[in-house]
């Protein structure tokens, strides 16, 4: 892996890991929260709570409420009731969006958009910048974090042009010139060859290693428990929260989605 | 006050419109081209519209086209022109000589934030705003010219269709006015525009008020329609936000150079428009866009061409080292 953007974090996490989890600040925090759509939940007394440097996955059945979870700990919905805060601040109201870095599936919405890896880097610096300009410094750190997810060379090719791991590899480079504490990815893996989806999760644990707090929603089981530290079984409720070591031998897997075996052998949830 | 304001603003602007007349007396002294005879002033006023639309049109057309947001431009021209008609109304009815332009100023900015509102309101897609809104407006325009309140048929097709000989001094004023907010709100908020356009979630995590930006996107989109009305009508406006967008995307590597070739497209065809419906007496909005189709197409194929003269490309990609 390349050189990482933020030195220091390997640092932090390094003292951090002889500390307990109590002494980390928390990024997430979410308080007996219900959301519904109409008047039936969608989830329901969500209780979790997420420290700084954590690699955390979520996973759960279609329509189980992960991408619903994922809005209200961003802040894009409200809870019906309990509390969201994120950095320890309310979540809607949260302000400092250079903080966290947002991956989607298939993000970007126009297909055609002629659009380059460092145009779409440099979002990230946005946050930073707001009505102005990007100084030299600022391209120094698109430019290095594009170096660090491997895209130097494509780095003026378009979007459109790129595979789908290497798409998600300059989304990540977004959230990395944002200097993001906190990274949020939406099943970022869908549709992407697995050679692909093998050095995006190398990217992720190389990152995570750097200090960076990573948010995972993702449907492959089998890839969660390889790489995620820690594994929130979610389906209207929580089902399991715990280390993904302890997820396929829980009770919770097969509650869940109903048959454990299949999946973690099928891979796809 | 306002109108005081409105003078003080027509004045700021007066100067500008007379450097532009000796600049085209000059170039006609050079060149001699009959189509800027200073004889015919209508035209230097109509050529600086049309240079005017050809930059703002596809500046904010670039931003529509990614969200996927093509037809408003078609949906606001329909309450332009019910805007349009209103002012006549009033000028009729209450004795007024209120611009018909800025009645349809008035009239499309507050569609444009109905299209916004009635989506975030309701959950209804875009469309469908769109198209109650469009109806609407036609509906009012036409309800309102069918009243003929002192002849208020009279001089509409201008408005349809557009007219190269009506684009007074009072009109190329306020072109340049909406001219000159368009271009600098864009220059402003291009950093979120763009963020909002390309990934509206993100942009939103990001902490951009994104329904903020939208809403000012629809906004700037209604002052670009009614701007583009005076050359091209309602009929054809929307064609300038779109067409020359589409062939530069056809042929631009990155969104930046997008812009600027957009813009340069639309450039073109305005210029051969103008010179073309001059030459042969067609309605210019009519040939403008013939000309910008034209345009596309070859956008279309030099894409093309470009596309099979990179085969190893995809290769290259295809064997990226994931370290």
């Amino acid at each position: 892996m390349k050189p990482t953007m933020r030195s220091h974090h390997r640092d932090d996490t390094d003292e951090a890991t002889t500390e307990s989890n109590e002494s980390r600040p928390s990024v997430v925090d979410l308080t007996d929260v219900s959301f519904g759509y109409t008047s039936t939940p969608v989830v329901e007394d969500i209780t979790v709570s997420i420290d700084a440097g954590e690699y955390v996955a979520v996973v759960g059945p279609n329509g189980s409420g992960k991408s619903t979870l994922m809005q209200l700990l961003l802040g894009l919905l409200e809870p019906d009731s309990g509390t969201a805060k994120l950095f320890g601040v309310d979540a809607t109201a949260f302000d400092d969006g250079a903080r966290v870095g947002y991956v989607a599936q298939r993000a970007g919405t126009s297909r055609e958009m002629p659009i380059t890896v460092r145009e779409v880097v440099k979002m990230g610096r946005f946050p930073h910048v707001g009505f102005g300009r990007l100084s030299a410094a600022d391209w120094r750190i698109v430019d290095r974090a594009i170096d660090t997810v491997g895209m130097s060379a494509f780095a003026d090719r378009r979007i459109t042009q790129l595979s789908g791991g290497q798409r998600q590899r300059a989304f990540i480079a977004r959230a990395l010139a944002g200097e993001a504490d906190l990274l949020v990815l939406d099943e970022p893996t869908v549709g992407v060859d697995t050679e692909s989806v093998d050095a995006f999760y190398g990217l992720l644990e190389s990152l995570h290693v750097d200090g960076i707090t990573v948010l995972l929603i993702e449907h492959d089981l089998q890839a969660v428990i390889e790489h995620a530290e820690r594994v929130i079984c979610l389906n209207q409720e929580i089902y399991f929260d715990g280390p993904s070591a302890e997820f396929t031998d829980s009770a919770a897997l097969a509650r869940a989605f109903g048959t454990g075996t299949r999946l973690l052998t099928g891979g796809n949830g | 006050m306002t109108l005081a304001f409105a003078g003080g603003v027509y004045e700021a602007f007066v100067p500008i419109l007379e450097v532009w007349y000796w600049l085209l007396t000059l170039l006609y002294h050079l060149t001699g081209l009959e189509l800027i005879n200073p004889e015919y002033t209508f035209m230097y006023r109509a050529i600086l519209v049309g240079l005017c639309v050809g930059v703002i049109a596809p500046l904010i057309g670039t931003f529509l086209v990614h969200r996927q947001l093509a037809l408003i431009g078609d949906a606001l021209a329909h309450t332009a022109f019910a805007g349009v008609a209103v002012g006549l109304f009033l000028n009729a009815v209450l004795e007024l000589s209120v611009s018909p332009y800025l009645t349809a100023v008035v009239v499309a900015v507050i569609a444009a934030l109905l299209i916004e509102l009635i989506s975030e309101a309701t959950d209804a897609y875009n469309d469908v705003s769109m198209a109650i809104v469009l109806s609407t407006g036609f509906a009012l325009g036409t309800v309102l010219i069918s009243l003929n309140a002192g002849g208020l048929a009279v001089g509409i097709n201008q408005y349809l269709f557009g007219n190269l000989s009506t684009v007074s001094a009072e009109n190329a004023v306020i072109m340049l006015g909406l001219f000159s907010i368009i271009v600098a709100t864009v220059a402003l908020t291009r950093n979120q525009l763009l963020y909002v356009t390309f990934d509206e979630t993100a942009a939103a995590v990001s902490g951009l008020p994104v329904a903020w930006y939208n809403r000012i996107m629809v906004m700037l989109t209604a002052l670009v329609v009614v701007g583009a009305m005076q050359i091209m009508g309602v009929i054809l406006v929307a064609a300038m936000l779109v067409v020359p967008v589409a062939g530069a995307t056809q042929v631009s590597r990155s969104f930046s150079e997008s812009l600027l070739v957009s813009i340069v497209l639309a450039e073109l065809a305005v210029l051969l428009g103008i010179g073309i419906s001059y030459y042969v007496g067609a309605t210019a909005g009519g040939v403008i866009v013939l000309v910008a189709v034209g345009i596309y197409a070859l956008s279309v194929l030099a894409g093309n061409v470009r596309q099979t003269g990179a085969p190893d490309e995809t290769r290259e990609l295809e064997s990226i080292s994931q370290d």
